[in-house]
Parts: structure tokens; sequence; C-alpha cells
């Protein structure tokens, strides 16, 4: 499994999506340009100029012409997937940090950070279907949780938004009222901030990842804990495989607090686990510094980690991990 | 000061203190408020044990323990008050510093004359401590000689009935057995980790690959643990002294011993006795630190001897530093009985038997710039060095001394020696001395071993230099209870380990090597205490590096890495080895157990671990002979455990894979649920897409398509021939 390295940030990587297809890969990084790639031989296709911040955090439209990015230029931007053109810009009054295309891609969830005495927000926008009818009101607004809120997505059948973030707390809102349905339990749950949030394919349940050097998957409906995958380092990044029982989770000691004496110090390794068994299956190493994204293609053939060195890593699978035994 | 806060609260609240009858005032019964509000203020470090906080005395910011009380001063009229305050302030002020309002001398309102008393309040309980230590006794007058005593103590002297009561004679309650933990039955041993605010006492189940814990408790201990010696007690250590537990089926405090700041604490080896140090702060800076030192019995829990002195007093050889002293003070010998215990001092030995607690022989043993010295670990002879003098006029010196009749068995000269260090044998058959020695330009060194026979006739010595005389040595170690060591030389970053023995094939009295490994990465020597076995560590620079090494076979058995690795021990029957990463540093802090041969069991991480102590076994009552006879019937005794070992390993794996079962009928459960609900939301997700089709949405197909692409058209006239 030799990756395809693909230098196009720099500045580190914070989030990668792929399209529903699975043919383009987009990655945010804290440089300004969100950039979108061939998600199968890694060539880079273009660029989306605009925004004057990190972007933290981007969510394709099912029929890839819509991209939304969250940026720390405390807006949140519409793009034409195909010719890089700004659509619309939601202006806010602190950063964007996670985004979220419904069912439908009708709406769209975006959070904002806690900033100058603010406190963090969860705001539900409807997307026009013409974009010259766009516009920046919201349909709902939820005054969020102590900290930051680092991802949020659509429940099943858009009834929900599901976030999370710095209390290390998973919350479900109803995305009608922004009513407080379901917290997670405090014993069970995280200990510490939960710094990604990865759906499963059909939506059914989802995977946390925590600076507490853990991973938890839940039932989407119920937030019932499922699952918990235990690891050395901090977590940045989670991604569930749709093809195999696998999970993978990215991360490594904190950039600030990496050592020169040994690069395996920091583990900086994306890490497979078994699904069911939790179990460590395996590591793909590689990066120079921490796991801050990863992504699956949907068909679960390839996937790809975006690391603090500014690198994304594309990673075809050899036919003899589709027959891991443990 | 807590006056001030009741009327400063009783003037917000308007209440006239003054109309108030305290005494008229119950507390609900069971309640104590001063009580409850300290051990408040203490939870964050103190062990929550309650009796603990109870009878020990705490040292508090809102207590009296910085206040004395002097007796026997003259009672003087009031002319004269002020002449007395004045002399009283000068002999406490050169102590201490008295508190602003901190002097008091209270006056009988009927004579106008003071009543032969003063309170005096100093900024710090150790001022008091110390002014009541210098100041007792102190002789003002003829007539007056001062009675000091803690303002704190005052109440306790109230509660002295007048009349003396027989004391009651409490019936005999048998102990516990001590030693419960050695008859499991599954001859596991023990260990205690120490990780945040957790202490913990663990089986080491290496067969079922996990630990089995006995024993658990947050704030244990303020500052670490320790087994004693014979792993009977565990010794906790608090701001107020230590304390030991131990018992059959968990761990109850046994008994404490009170010593106010003790920082380090050492058993003797056959658990007798207990030695606690503290060192304090000077009130005047310039003072070098006090040192506080108590023996304890350890059943008793009274105390032996005291010893208290500056600093300096104890540190000998100039490793100490100013603020401490090198551990242990006091060094334990003579075997299992405890009979003895040394200190160096300058010039001298200071030897003590523990029967009266005093110096053997009334005096110490002189000897001139003496360096450094150490017990055999099982015979009651001192081996000591003392370096060059007079500029090599009169050459180093080790010498081996008999106590207690002070005689020397042995002696060495050494000539152009920068410095020595002494290694025993366990048995106390060999001693090695390391010399470096100056090269003949003085401006390096170079390394030779002399070797010392003791339990031979004459004590024969012989002299050891390694092949390349110029090989640093990093690391020595005897095999414990062998007769061979190993030796780390050469220079980083691959130095050669070698191994001796003190025998050679034909003849017992000399030594041999037997052979030397090339290009390791250790700079540890850690031998099993069976013996056999020995593991080459590379801790610190090397990251963690394990070799297994048999030195019977002189084969390694095993490699390993336990990367960043801080720790290495052997549990006490070399079955088992534990590393762990300590919080020196920050990342994958926890502890690997292995096999004696390198196999890795299992792996715990744990953040903020400080400790890992396996709990030490008294020695095997078993003879020599009976031992022989086991190792050489191995394969009759160990049949049991071998098939014991099957057994636990077949249900492991049986075990095992009901787990797994159990998890796939779980997931395959939620599955279903999460399908069951998916289906139901068809038509409802379709309607949110518009109308798109459907669902075969997530369901993926790959389609191979074949694309022909046309590069290139080349036309090339061939030549036709025939």
């Amino acid at each position: 499994m030799r990756p395809i390295l693909m230098k196009g940030h720099e500045r580190p990587l914070t989030f990668l999506k792929y399209n529903r297809d699975g043919d383009l890969l987009f990655s945010c990084a804290k440089d300004h340009t969100p950039t979108v790639w061939f998600a199968d031989n890694g060539e880079r296709l273009g660029t989306y100029r605009g925004h004057n911040g990190a972007v933290w955090c981007c969510d394709v439209s099912r029929n890839s012409m819509l991209l939304i990015t969250g940026s720390a230029d405390q807006t949140a931007k519409l793009w034409n997937v195909q010719t890089g053109s700004q659509l619309f810009s939601f202006n806010f009054d602190s950063p964007a940090r996670a985004v979220d295309f419904s069912v439908g891609d009708k709406l769209a969830v975006i959070t904002t950070d806690p900033f100058m005495g603010l406190p963090s927000a969860i705001h539900v926008k409807r997307i026009a279907q013409d974009p010259s009818e766009q516009t920046g009101e919201s349909v709902l607004t939820i005054k969020g949780p102590q900290g930051r809120i680092n991802r949020t997505v659509w429940g099943p059948l858009n009834k929900t938004i599901i976030s999370a973030g710095e209390d290390a707390v998973v919350r479900i809102w109803d995305s009608e009222t922004g009513k407080l349905l379901k917290e997670s339990d405090k014993e069970t749950g995280h200990k510490k901030t939960v710094t990604s949030l990865s759906k499963f394919a059909d939506g059914s349940h989802f995977l946390t990842g925590s600076l507490d050097k853990s991973a938890k998957l839940w039932d989407i409906r119920l937030l019932t804990l499922i699952k918990t995958y235990v690891t050395e380092r901090p977590v940045n990044a989670v991604a569930m495989s749709p093809l195999l029982d696998h999970v993978v989770l990215g991360g490594g000691q904190d950039a600030s607090a990496v050592t020169t004496t040994d690069h395996r110090a920091g583990k900086f390794e994306a890490k497979f686990f078994d699904k069911i068994l939790q179990e460590e299956i395996g590591g793909v190493k590689g990066h120079f510094g921490p796991i801050n994204a990863l992504a699956f293609n949907p068909d679960g053939k390839s996937f790809s980690s975006g690391g603090e060195d500014g690198y994304v890593r594309l990673h075809h699978f050899d036919p003899d991990y589709f027959h891991i035994k443990i | 000061m807590v006056m001030e806060e009741i009327l400063e609260t009783a003037s917000r609240l308007g209440i006239d203190l003054s109309q108030v009858d305290l005494d008229s005032l119950r507390l609900p019964p069971g309640e104590d408020f001063w009580h409850q509000k300290v051990k408040n203020q203490n939870h964050e470090t103190i062990s929550d044990d309650e009796d603990m906080n109870e009878e020990y005395p705490l040292e508090f910011d809102m207590g009296f323990g910085n206040i004395i009380v002097v007796d026997n001063l003259p009672v003087v009229p009031k002319e004269k008050f002020e002449k007395l305050e004045g002399v009283v302030r000068k002999i406490y002020g050169q102590i201490g510093v008295i508190k602003e309002d901190g002097f008091w001398m209270p006056v009988d309102p009927a004579t106008q004359k003071t009543l032969g008393q003063c309170f005096i309040e100093y900024n710090t309980p150790r001022e008091a401590e110390l002014a009541r230590e210098k100041t007792h006794n102190y002789k003002l007058d003829k007539s007056h000689v001062f009675a000091i005593n803690m303002f704190d103590d005052i109440e306790k002297f109230l509660k002295v009935p007048d009349e003396w009561a027989p004391p009651e004679t409490k019936p005999y309650t048998p102990g516990e057995n001590l030693q419960q933990w050695l008859t499991d039955e599954k001859a596991r041993d023990q260990f205690v980790v120490r990780s945040g605010s957790d202490t913990e006492v663990l089986w080491n189940d290496a067969r079922h690959l996990k630990p089995d814990p006995v024993y658990k408790r947050a704030f244990w201990t303020e500052s670490f643990v320790q087994w004693s010696p014979l792993g009977t007690y565990l010794a906790t250590v608090h701001r107020q002294g230590t304390a030991v537990w131990g018992g059959a089926t968990t761990f109850k405090q046994l008994m404490r011993y009170a010593h106010s700041q003790v920082k380090l604490i050492d058993f003797s080896p056959g658990e007798r006795f207990l030695v606690t140090y503290s060192s304090h702060e000077p009130s005047n800076p310039r003072d070098t630190h006090r040192v506080v030192l108590n023996i304890f019995d350890v059943k008793t829990g009274k105390v032996m001897r005291d010893f208290k002195g500056n600093a300096d007093e104890f540190v000998v050889g100039g490793t100490g530093g100013v603020t401490g002293v090198s551990w242990p003070v006091f060094r334990w010998g003579g075997g299992k009985d405890d009979k003895y215990f040394a200190r160096i001092g300058k010039n001298v030995i200071s030897v003590y038997e523990t029967e009266t607690f005093t110096l053997i022989g009334k005096k110490s043993i002189k000897v001139e710039n003496i360096m450094d010295f150490s017990w055999s670990p099982t015979d009651p002879i001192l081996a000591l060095f003392v370096p060059e003098l007079g500029g090599g006029n009169q050459p180093a010196r080790v010498s081996l001394i008999q106590i207690p009749g002070k005689e020397e068995m042995r002696q060495k000269n050494l000539f152009s020696v920068s410095d020595c260090q002494m290694y025993w044998q366990s048995n106390g058959d060999y001693l090695a001395v390391k010399v470096d020695r100056y090269t003949k330009t003085k401006r390096s060194t170079y390394t030779g071993f002399e070797l010392f026979r003791i339990k031979e006739r004459d004590i024969p010595i012989e002299v050891l230099e390694l092949e390349n005389k110029n090989d640093k040595i990093i690391a020595f170690a005897w095999e414990p209870k062998g007769h061979r060591f190993a030796v780390i030389h050469g220079d980083s970053p691959k130095p050669d380990v070698s191994f001796y023995s003190m025998r050679t094939t034909h003849n017992t009295g000399r030594v041999s090597k037997l052979t030397t490994l090339k290009g390791k990465q250790a700079n540890a020597l850690y031998w099993s205490p069976a013996g056999r076995y020995i593991i080459l560590a590379g801790l610190k620079g090397f990251n963690g590096q394990l070799e297994f090494y048999n030195v019977d076979e002189l084969e390694t058995m095993g490699v390993a890495e336990h990367f960043s690795a801080t720790d290495i021990e052997w549990d006490p029957t070399g079955r088992y080895v534990a590393t762990s990463v300590t919080s020196i540093h920050e990342m994958e802090n926890g502890f690997n157990i292995w096999s004696f041969n390198g196999k890795l069991l299992y792996r715990i991480l744990k953040d903020h671990f400080f400790q890992f102590l396996w709990r030490p076994r008294p020695p095997s009552f078993l003879s020599p002979e009976k031992e022989e006879e086991i190792f050489k019937n191995l394969k009759k005794y160990s049949k049991k455990y071998e098939a014991e070992d099957q057994d636990v390993s077949l249900l492991l794996s049986e075990q095992d894979r009901e787990k797994r079962r159990r998890l796939k009928d779980e997931w395959d459960s939620c599955v279903n649920d999460w399908k069951k609900w998916h289906e139901e939301d068809r038509s409802e997700r379709q309607s949110l897409r518009d109308g798109e089709a459907s669902d075969e949405e997530e369901e993926y197909e790959a389609k191979e398509v074949e694309v022909e692409e046309l590069l290139d058209v080349s036309e090339e006239v061939l030549a036709f021939e025939e």
C-alpha cells in the first residue's frame, strides 16, 4: 500500500471529505484555501479562494454541486464545486467551526465558537435551490453549552442535531425546537474534549474521538454507548470503513509537545481497530505530525489522512486488507 | 485570629457578643466544627483515614502551634513590666521572629503584678518548636528557670487526671497472619502501583494475562510507598509521619510512626526497625538545614533512638549537597538479625548495635578521611575505602573490618586511585572493588577490579583488568547467589557486555571470562533474583531496549523494546519482569509485564504513573540440598503446574471465543435494529430528497468501465523484402 502524498496545503490539515461518488476529495487546512482533488490519483483539481482565515470544516452536497465551508474568518461560505466560485457567505460574529448538510441538502447546520463574550452556538440555515435566492437568515439558533463545539451532524431524517466539543459531552438537540433531547452520560462518556465525530454511511451510528485517548461508538437515536476504542494517544480524527467492520483513529501527541528525540514518541499512526471486538488490528505510519483528519472513500477501498505536517496521504488498500482475520 | 473572625461576624450580624453566653450554646452531638473545618482543608492531600487526622498533630495556619507558653518568669510589679518584657523579647527575638502583638504577659488585676508567665506567638510553628527546645530550662537567674510548653499542649496537660489510675490491661487479641499472601494457591506475586492519586496493590496473574486487584485506595500516601524488605508491610508516608499496612486479606493500618515532615524512610533488612528522616528549613537562612532522624521499633512503634543535628554533620563525601544527605544515612549490616547499623562521619565510622542503641565499644571507629563504606549483605563485615592522602605519599586503601571486634581482616593498598566503588555479591561470598586509576599523565583514568573472596582462607584478592584497559565501565552487577558477574564496558553508542565467573573449569580459585557480547544497546544490567538470566537494558538514550539473556547457555532468549522505559524490576521469584514508564515522561505512562525470557504478557497504561514495586518475599526456608533436589527432579514437580497451565489456557481461549461470540451477537442485534429503522425511514427520507430514487443510496455499485483512449497514431512504412 504505497500512499499518494498530496502536497497542496501550506499549513496543517483540518478536515477531509469525500463526495458521495467517491471520486472527489475535499480538504480543508489552516491555510485559507479549501482544495479539491481526484480521489483516485491525488491530482489537484482546484481550490476555493475567498476565505480569510483557517478553514475548519466542509461538506459537499449529495449531487456534488455545492460545497459549504466553515472558517475562522467568521464566515461559512457556499461554493460552486465545479467552477470554484463563491455563491454565498454566511456572516457571524465569531469563527465558524463545524458545518453539515442535511438529508436532501435543503438545510445546513453551522456552529460558531465562543468568542468575545459570545457563547458557542448552533445555527440552522436554509439552503436555497437557486443560489441567487440564498439568504443569511437562520431557521433556528441554539445557544450552545460551555466551550467550543468541534463537530455537529444531522440526525436521522433531519429531526435531530448531534453536537460534541470541548466539554466532552455529546448532545442531541431537537432540530425543530432547539430543545436538548439527550446528553451522553458523564460516567461512561468522554473525559476530555471531543475532537471529531463521524457518522456511519447509513446514518445509524456515529463515532467520536477525544483527547482522552479513546474513541466511542454511539447509537444515533438513543445515544447509547456501544463501543469504546482505547489507544495511547489523544485522538484527533476518526473514520469508519463503510465496507468492513473497521474503524480508524488518528491523532498523536499534541503538536506543541512533540519531542524532537524520536519520531516514534509521537505515535502519529492511523490505527485500525476491529469495530466489534474493539481490538487494534494494525496501523499506518507516515505522517511527521499528529493526524488531524481522516476520511474513508465511500467505496471502502481507500482512505486518506491529513496531518499537522501539511500533507494529505491517500492510501489505496492492498488486496490482502480485505481478508484480514483476527 | 479566630476570635477576630468571630467578632467580625458578630458585628456584621448585629450581635452584641458580651450578651451572648457562649457556654449555653450546644453543638449537635457528634459534631465537631473545628475538626470538620480542618479536615476539609486538608482533604486534598491527606489520606482519608479519619483517626490519622485526629491523633497526629496537624499543622494549620489557624492553630496555635506557633505559640509557646513561658513559665517561671519573675513576678514583677507594674513598674518593672517593661523591663521584663524587654529581657524576654530579647531572648526570644533571637530565635525567631515574634509576631506583631505576639507577646502577651498577663497581669493579675488584683495585685497589678505579673503572673510569672507569658505567651509568645511566632510566625511559624517551627520557630516555636525551636524556641522550646533551646530555652527550656534556661536559667534567667538562680530562682528562675524557664519552663516552656507549646500552647497546644496545655490543653492536653489539663486533661491529665490528678490521681494515678492503674492502666487497663487489654485482653490479648491474636494478630492476623501478615504472611498470608505467601500462601496464595497459584503462587502469584503481588505488586503495588501508584498513579495519579491512587495507590493499588494487585496480584500478577500472569496465567490470565492480567493483574488481579487486591486493594485500592485514593490518597493512601502523600509522597510515596515502600515495601518492607521481607514484604510484610507496606509503608505510606504522610506529613505527620509514616504508617505501615498489612494483613491477611486486605490492608489494614498496623502501626504509625509520628515524625513531622518525614521525607525518607528505610527499613532494617530484617524489618525490625524503621529509620525515618526529615530535614527542616532553618529559620535563619544562613544556617544549614536541621536534620531529624528517628529509629522506630516496627512492631511496637516505640522510638528507639533519635538523632538531631545540622545537615552538614550528616553529609560526608560531599554527595548530599546542602539540603540533603546521601540516603540511607544509617546502613544496616550484620545479616538478617538487624544487630548493627553504621553511619559515616568526618574521619569516623559510627557503628551502633540494636540491643542498647549505643555505639559499639562506646566509641566510633577512627578512620582518617574515610570516603565510603559498605556492609557485607550477610555478615557483620564492613568494607571501607580511604582515598590517597598527602599527594600520593600515603596510598589509597580498601579494608575489611569485622564487627563487633573491629579488627581488620584484610587490607589492600592501591596506588594513584581516583575513585572506588564497592559491590558485594548477595551471599557475601565475594566483594568486587572497581578502582579508577589515573594514567601516568594523570589526564585520564582507567578501570580495574579487585576481587575479594571473603569466605576463603586469608581472603585472597585477585586483580582483574579488562582486555582493553581504556574501556569505560558503564555498569557492573553480580549474579545474585551466584559466582558470575556482568560488566558493560566500552564507549557509547554501542558498548560491549562481558560475563565473568569467579571459577574456572579446573580451578575454583581463579576468575575467568565466559564471553563478550559486542556492540549492545545497553547501559544497565538486571540479573534475575534467581540468577542465570539477565536483562541487558538500554534505558534513557537507548529508549528502552531490552535483551533477555541466558548466562548458563550464553544465548539470547529474546529481544524487545518498551519504548522510553524508565524502570525495570524482576519479581522476587525471577519468573516475571516489570518494565515501567514513570511520569518523568509525559506520554505512555504505565507498565509492561514480561516473562523471564522476554515474552510480553500484558501491558497496562496509566497516566501520571509514579511507582511500580514488587512485594518482596522472605528468603525460602528450604535447605540448599532440598532446593537442589527439586531442581534435579523438576519434571516431577512441574507436572502439576503444567497441567494447571494448560487448563487455564484452554479456559482462556474458550472464554475468548465466548466473548467474541457474545460481542458479535450483540453487534448483529444492533445492526438489525438499525436496518429496521432505516427501512422504516425510507419513504420519509425519499421525500426529503425530493423523491430521488431511493435507498440504493448507500449500497455502492462498482461498475467496471473500460476506457480506451487513442493516444497517438503513427504510420510507418515497412520495407517489404522477399
